[in-house]
């Protein structure tokens, strides 16, 4: 919400420019631009196989593009320039890279073993360097924030896949992150459970958080986006507010798409 | 149509009334109960003629059970387990983690490694590695095909102790490579992207998030491995470590007491794996916590986590 009042010359949170990527044969992006500014809420929409989580997985380099750059808070992702040359980064590097970077999974992929408090103190500790104490306060905090302050010592099997992805959200915010990837994030619940969890989400997107969406669907890409993309075939084939992409969308393969949803 | 549904679900017996599954008998099993009592029947048979079979001289046994020198030979057989199962293990990690990772040198290195300790008898490995002395007189440091810069005599460094050490440990360290491998992979790959999209080093990835979740496919084989460690100390007997073998063998060479010095070895061995036994049933039922839905280690969860759960 506050992209629309940034002041003018501000610079893009995250720039993409004709990024490529293929699996051995098969091109899954074909030259992809995008900008997001600081709290902006960008919601990618388009089929499966359109190659829009790949492009979200590229974001935070889980996936190495072939051709093209991007950025992230004025850091190129995945490599560095040195002597006046781009270099690949070292793991290390690129995991630094990443430690501005929350994301949230289609499969939550909470760590079993370890209690939801635990789950979510893990970064914080371990690679934020907070304290035992302000970790936990700070974690119990985002718990009662997505409502399961009463679960901070279940283990996530205990929990339902709803909560289990609260708890993933929750985990994600804790390393304060500049910028949030949803990745298809109520793709794997059931229909009843898919409304706690966007619930959540709309209220990080009101607070102001960074964040582009992955996902099907199409009431919260009309209520919470600044801007929704739709992408088809490695392509992205119309952007905009979401009122004129979903209200009046100007593309046939759009128009295809929504047609499904009304 | 409700007289049409009595008359189908009605048994055939033609009861009217709905016999509760609560009142089941279980049917008698004569055949059952004949089995039991031959079995029992041979069992004690055998066990009478075991107990009148003077060749395996009980008092004998009981003789010489806590003799001091089968008790050294005891600590000797534990020790080198101990020492060998923890070299290994060790070991055994940072192959497993070379083999998998994408680094040819590393991943090459350990499948020779796994290749040739696995590939021959540990028997062979052990007399090779006290005969060193006729292959290398003197071992030390030195820059490849330059200068030494510090070395040893061989025989003075390669004692029946560090040979046997040596040989356990390395030959243990390929088995667990490839049992740690196998839980490493078990691990759902999410986890490991996870981890690295949270900006974990890989390090830190595998010892907080991978190897705890690995732990659980670890340790049943694991168990295994260091009952047949046990045994296998028994091999280095060969090469003069006077283990437990070697001691009931260095009693009964003179007392010619063969079969009963070999019940002192046979019913130690089998007291230590029992009690290893029990041992790795408490070890499988910790990394198996959070596995359970009713209870949680640390913090009881709320009667309400149970119950939502089952949704």
């Amino acid at each position: 919400m506050s992209a629309n009042t940034l002041p003018e010359g501000t610079r893009p949170l995250v720039r993409a420019r004709n990024v490529h990527k293929s699996f051995d044969q098969l091109e899954v992006l074909k030259g992809i631009d995008m900008d997001v500014m600081p709290g902006e809420v960008v919601v990618i929409l388009g089929p499966s196989g359109s190659g829009k989580s790949t492009f979200l997985r590229c974001i935070n380099h889980l996936e190495s593009i072939q051709q093209g750059f991007i950025e992230v808070d004025g850091e190129q992702i995945g490599y560095k320039i040195r002597k006046d040359r781009l270099e690949k980064l070292s793991a290390n590097g690129i995991a630094k890279q990443r430690r501005k970077i929350g994301m949230v999974f289609q499969q939550f992929n909470l760590y079993p073993h370890m209690t939801v408090l635990q789950n979510i103190i893990e970064a914080p500790i371990g690679i934020h360097g907070q304290s035992r104490k302000d970790a936990t306060d700070n974690a119990m905090q985002l718990l009662e924030r997505v409502g399961l302050s009463a679960k901070a010592g279940a283990y996530p099997r205990q929990l339902s896949g709803g909560q289990q992805q609260r708890v993933a959200i929750a985990r994600a915010l804790a390393i304060k992150p500049k910028l949030m990837l949803f990745d298809e994030p109520t793709s794997a619940l059931d229909p009843e459970l898919v409304g706690e969890v966007l619930a959540t989400m709309r209220d990080l997107a009101k607070q102001g958080l960074t964040m582009i969406v992955v996902t099907h669907e199409i009431g919260f890409a009309k209520e919470a986006a600044d801007r929704v993309v739709f992408m088809d075939g490695g392509h992205v084939v119309e952007m905009g507010k979401p009122e004129d992409v979903i209200g009046n969308p100007q593309h046939p393969r759009t128009q295809a798409f929504l047609s499904r949803f009304l | 149509m409700s007289t049409a549904t009595t008359t189908t679900n009605a048994p055939p017996s033609g009861g009217a009334d709905f016999r509760d599954v609560v009142t089941a008998h279980a049917p008698f099993r004569t055949g059952r109960l004949v089995l039991w009592l031959v079995v029992l029947l041979v069992a004690a048979d055998f066990i009478w003629i075991c107990a009148h079979n003077d060749g395996f001289d009980w008092p004998v046994v009981g003789q010489y059970f806590f003799n001091p020198t089968v008790i050294s030979g005891l600590y000797v057989s534990l020790g080198l387990t101990v020492v060998g199962m923890i070299l290994g293990i060790v070991m055994g990690l940072v192959i497993a983690i070379a083999r998998l990772s994408q680094d040819r040198l590393a991943s090459g290195f350990a499948s020779l490694f796994i290749w040739f300790f696995r590939g021959t008898p540990l028997l062979v490995q052990l007399i090779f590695w006290y005969n060193l002395s006729t292959l290398f007189p003197r071992i030390g440091l030195s820059i490849p095909f330059g200068p030494t810069l510090i070395d040893w005599d061989t025989n003075s460094v390669i004692t029946p102790m560090t040979a046997a050490i040596v040989g356990l440990a390395l030959n243990e360290a390929a088995y667990m490579a490839e049992i740690i491998r196998a839980g490493l992979l078990s691990v759902d790959r999410g986890q490991a992207e996870t981890a690295e999209a949270f900006g974990m080093t890989r390090a830190r990835a595998l010892w907080r998030i991978i190897i705890p979740q690995a732990m659980r496919s670890i340790v049943p084989p694991t168990g295994n491995q260091l009952i047949s460690m046990i045994k296998a100390t028994s091999l280095v007997s060969v090469i003069a470590m006077a283990d437990l073998l070697y001691s009931v063998q260095s009693i009964y060479n003179s007392t010619f007491q063969i079969v009963p010095m070999l019940l002192v070895a046979v019913i130690w061995y089998l007291l230590i794996t029992s009690v290893l036994n029990i041992g790795q049933s408490y070890l499988e039922a910790y990394y198996s916590r959070s596995e359970r839905r009713g209870a949680t280690a640390a913090h009881p969860a709320p009667a309400a986590a149970i119950e939502e759960a089952s949704h």
